[in-house]
């Protein structure tokens, strides 16, 4: 259960940025999550909705923006979607490739 | 609630040495990690429908971690003490295989231990034996090693120039492997009892180690398990993975593993030689 730190985080860097607001002033936070980041939104919304009493984020909505994931391939030099780590180049079958998208794990903004 | 800063976070996490695990001697840490940088940032102070402000944030969720993270690096290279962050499920045989390690190679490089579980001083007094600084970091209900508990136990650690640091972290394949601790190597270790397809239930923490050191192969007669099939898995997650094949129990492929961590070690030790 990382997203528990994770949510930590995201309160703290909510705090930070809304530096000086009552609990609960925060109407809605943006959270960019990458398809590969290794982090589940269900449970991030799970871990938030645990913690966020008595923040500044106790009453915002939280909207999860998903991030696609991408990679170029190191053989044939194309790009391709990723979704998976498994996942592999579709032109020409090779599992060498460099993620280029995907692993974000951003607090994009946050609406007071 | 934390009590110094009045912060949510789990104040139950504990760092000691072995033995000495009762609440008036353990010292208790934060187990997040404060912010103490500024970002730049733009505020947008655009009136909304809602009358609401929108503050662009734009802040990566893991910076503070990784932030530390490369302070930790950084001291770890300058004194030459080679970091790795050690990871699997539990009862892999992480313990084990460095038990042996350290009596095995011991006079030959100098090592410390930094053990961390979510309870019990078990592991570490395991290490003690074997006369070798090891600090204990208890996480509570924390399921991984984040790089301010390293930072706060490497402080009452002090591992020594030239050395090696084993971080062995919570036996846990999924949660530590989004925190950067400031490891030189991550290495992570499955069982042979554990199944060949560990790497597809776990791809992130195989797409993110060094080093894959599969262990007890001593059973591999009494258990269904193709050494080829999880590698191939796990280099399709991982294509410049690199793989020991060991029994910790009987000591089995255990000279290649030394043989790496000695030659990497030596390696460090010589880069920051230089620089002095």
């Amino acid at each position: 259960m990382h997203e528990l730190s994770i949510a930590q985080s995201i309160v703290e860097i909510a705090e930070q940025y809304s530096e000086g607001s009552n609990n609960g002033a925060i109407k809605e936070v943006d959270i960019e999550i990458g398809e590969l980041s290794g982090v589940v939104v269900e449970a991030l919304e799970f871990a938030l909705e645990n913690i966020v009493s008595g923040t500044v984020l106790e009453k915002a909505k939280c909207n999860f923006i998903i991030i696609r994931g991408a990679a170029i391939c190191n053989e044939c030099l194309k790009e391709f979607e990723m979704h998976n780590l498994l996942d592999f180049c579709p032109h020409c079958g090779s599992f060498n490739r460099k993620i280029i998208n995907g692993k974000q794990l951003n607090l994009k903004s946050i609406k007071i | 609630m934390c009590s110094t800063c009045g912060c949510g976070e789990n104040e139950n996490v504990r760092i000691y040495r072995p033995g000495e695990a009762d609440e008036k001697t353990g010292d208790k840490i934060h187990a997040h990690l404060h912010h103490h940088h500024h970002h730049s940032h733009e505020h947008n102070h655009h009136e909304g429908h809602h009358h609401s402000t929108e503050i662009q944030v734009g802040a990566d969720i893991l910076s503070a971690n990784n932030l530390l993270a490369e302070r930790n690096r950084g001291y770890f290279e300058a004194l030459g003490i080679f970091a790795l962050n050690i990871i699997s499920s539990p009862g892999a045989g992480k313990t084990t295989i460095l038990e042996r390690t350290i009596k095995e190679i011991g006079g030959k490089a100098v090592f410390s231990v930094i053990e961390g579980d979510q309870h019990t001083d078990n592991d570490s007094k395991r290490i003690q034996e074997l006369h070798i600084p090891v600090v204990q970091v208890n996480t509570g209900e924390g399921c991984h090693l984040d790089a301010r508990m390293v930072n706060d136990a490497v402080k009452k650690l002090a591992p020594g120039k030239n050395s090696v640091l084993f971080i062995e972290n919570v036996g846990n394949l999924v949660c530590p492997s989004l925190f950067d601790l400031g490891e030189a190597k991550r290495i992570v270790i499955f069982s042979v009892t554990e199944g060949d397809d560990k790497p597809e239930k776990y791809p992130t923490i195989f797409h993110t180690s060094d080093l894959c050191i599969i262990n007890k192969t001593d059973l591999l007669p009494y258990v269904e398990f193709s050494t080829e099939k999880a590698k191939e898995m796990a280099l399709r997650l991982n294509p410049d993975l690199k793989f020991f094949e060991v029994s910790a129990k009987t000591g089995e492929g255990m000279q290649e593993w030394y043989n790496w961590l000695l030659s990497n070690s030596k390696e460090l030790n010589r880069q920051a030689t230089s620089k002095d």
